[in-house]
């Protein structure tokens, strides 16, 4: 069995006296993707910013064998290989898009790598069109290319474990496509993933392992794959064509 | 007015405007980075013209022991924050850089024969011993309350520029200084007369705006600052720390307020709290350039400094009401030119 690379153990998250998340132990092995559907306001964000230490938590959550909570700064973290690709991407508009990929490299600069030149030609490899636009600024691109900058400067940190929330969301169907299989690519590349979605079928098709997020708290686990036939997943997240999400 | 003396006045006022112009650029910085309004700008100009002073008699730096006061605060609280992480193996180095440090700098000025130094020398221990005031009072005064409002980073800000200039006080006494000039003399040119000194200030100044430039363009640390002030949640998501930001940012407006004093020492005198009057022109010139814009702030401090040269020709005892009046017009234009914007919010 591969090794556990993040796990986190009732993890719970107020918003003053409203519980966002309550007792939620997810486990995230070594190489996969893992997956956290659910419907809106689920908390599946509010679970992303928590394990990134955004906001204030309670519970454990373990990275690589050591207990972060409270203990590791966001940049902390981020040195250490866990990247967070925002659902709102939340990049530097004005800025270009090389410059946005470097700025990916902050942490590892810091920590004094200096090998952003090789490390952007390997972004561009995966995402050419950023290539292509790599002196425009980053607020003028298109909805699907902000998402890859988004994912490409989350690259430039070299993660160990990148978490993308919602990484489809208002994306044209071949673009989303395109996203999920360059996901796929990561994985063979050795980066796990965790995945935070609302279209749960191209989720659930990509992924190795799948939690189900219900106000707040697993309702659900299992393989992707044993997720897929489950009749109640079937009922309330892939519907009958299983199409409304893709669209969403 | 003949022609010889509006040329003459619109020296002064490209001189005194290219340093309002330094300190806009630092305003807009700290502003766009932190959200905090740095009213003690000006404080770190009469540290530096100050402390250049006293160095150039051959004095020891006055503010020397503040230094060491407020490194071994950032010392024990660091470290309070360290091992509150567990992180103790970083101990050493938080002791050694915020405390030892400036404890050993100071045993090293004692041995240097100050009064006979080389001029620029004198100006690298001037600096030495006002710059690093700057990080210092970001990590004790503003970084606790780094999430706070703007306003109450404005009330804090107000704090500590009344502690500044009270230890002003303390630290240099009510006497003025004034240091020599780099250069003595001048030459004539056409019907006016150019002194080296002010050569000195505008040149320099450029050449630090020119080096703000490169740093902001060029390296990862100054587009990392940028990246802060156009994206909070996104530059703290690529691993810049809001702590390291601010630090930085509290470091370069230390630098520029102390550089500009040791530029502008050696043609006005200096007192304890002169600086307050010349951080507020800069930042007269900042609010032309809405806090925002970099070009337009420098652009608004040379304005600045034309409008009080001339003013101070023409109506002497209103030429700061002149200057600072330019600030209603500005701000009427601002607020029907651009939707409001709150200012609470993230991005």
């Amino acid at each position: 069995m591969k090794p556990t690379l993040l796990e986190t153990q009732d993890l719970c998250v107020n918003y003053g006296r409203v519980e966002a998340i309550h007792k939620v132990s997810i486990r995230i092995r070594e190489g996969d993707i893992v997956t956290v559907i659910g419907p809106n306001g689920a908390g599946k964000t509010t679970l992303l910013s928590a394990l990134m230490g955004l906001l204030p938590a309670r519970g454990e959550v373990a990275y690589q064998g050591q207990p972060t909570l409270g203990k590791v700064s966001v940049d902390g973290l981020v040195g250490k290989g866990l990247v967070l690709v925002p659902e709102k991407r939340e990049l530097f508009g004005s800025m270009s898009v090389a410059d946005n990929l470097l700025l990916g490299a902050f942490a590892r600069h810091r920590r004094g790598a200096r090998d952003h030149a090789r490390t952007m030609e390997e972004v561009f490899a995966i995402f050419p069109r950023l290539a292509e636009r790599r002196a425009q600024e980053a607020g003028t691109l298109s909805g699907g290319e902000r998402q890859m900058l988004a994912m490409g400067r989350a690259l430039m940190a070299k993660p160990t474990l990148l978490m993308l929330d919602e990484p489809s969301l208002g994306l044209a169907p071949l673009i989303v496509k395109e996203i999920f299989r360059i996901v796929v690519q990561l994985k063979d590349m050795g980066v796990s993933v965790l995945l935070v979605e609302q279209n749960a079928r191209a989720a659930l098709q990509v992924a190795d392992y799948g939690y189900v997020l219900e106000n707040g708290s697993v309702a659900l686990e299992s393989d992707a794959r044993t997720l897929l036939n489950d009749p109640r997943v079937i009922e309330s997240y892939l519907g009958l064509g299983g199409s409304h999400s893709i669209a969403a | 007015m003949d022609f010889s003396v509006a040329l003459l006045l619109a020296q002064d006022g490209v001189t005194n405007g290219a340093i309002y112009a330094l300190l806009s650029l630092a305003l807009v910085l700290v502003f766009a980075v932190t959200r905090v309004i740095f009213i003690p700008q000006g404080e770190f100009v009469a540290y530096g013209a100050l402390s250049m002073a006293a160095i150039n008699a051959g004095f020891l730096p006055p503010t020397m022991w503040l230094v060491v006061t407020l490194g071994i605060a950032v010392a024990v609280v660091e470290s309070v924050a360290a091992l509150r992480e567990g992180a103790t193996a970083r101990l050493p180095m938080i002791v050694f850089r915020n405390a030892v440090l400036p404890i050993l700098a100071v045993i090293a000025v004692r041995y240097l024969p100050l009064k006979s130094l080389a001029y620029p020398l004198q100006v690298a221990i001037a600096l030495a011993f006002v710059v690093p005031l700057g990080p210092q009072i970001y990590r004790l005064a503003f970084q606790p309350v780094a999430e706070a409002t703007v306003l109450l980073l404005l009330i804090v800000s107000v704090a500590v520029h009344f502690m500044l200039v009270g230890l002003g006080l303390y630290f240099f006494g009510a006497e003025g200084g004034r240091t020599p000039a780099f250069t003595d003399g001048g030459f004539t040119l056409g019907p006016t007369y150019v002194q080296f000194q002010t050569l000195w200030i505008v040149g320099i100044a450029a050449l630090l705006i020119a080096g703000l430039a490169l740093f902001f363009e060029r390296s990862i640390y100054g587009k990392a600052l940028r990246a802060t002030a156009i994206n909070r949640t996104g530059a703290r998501l690529m691993g810049i720390s809001a702590d390291l930001a601010g630090k930085l940012c509290f470091t370069l407006a230390a630098l520029v307020g102390a550089f500009s004093g040791i530029l502008i020492a050696p043609i006005t005198t200096i007192y304890y709290d002169t600086g307050f009057l010349i951080g507020l022109k800069g930042f007269v010139g900042a609010i032309i350039g809405g806090l925002a814009s970099y070009p337009l702030a420098a652009a608004g401090a040379i304005l600045v400094g034309l409008l009080e040269s001339y003013s101070s020709f023409y109506a002497s005892a209103y030429k700061e009401v002149i200057v600072f009046t330019l600030i209603i017009p500005v701000l009427l234009w601002q607020s029907l030119a651009k939707h409001h914007v709150d200012d609470e919010d993230e991005h």
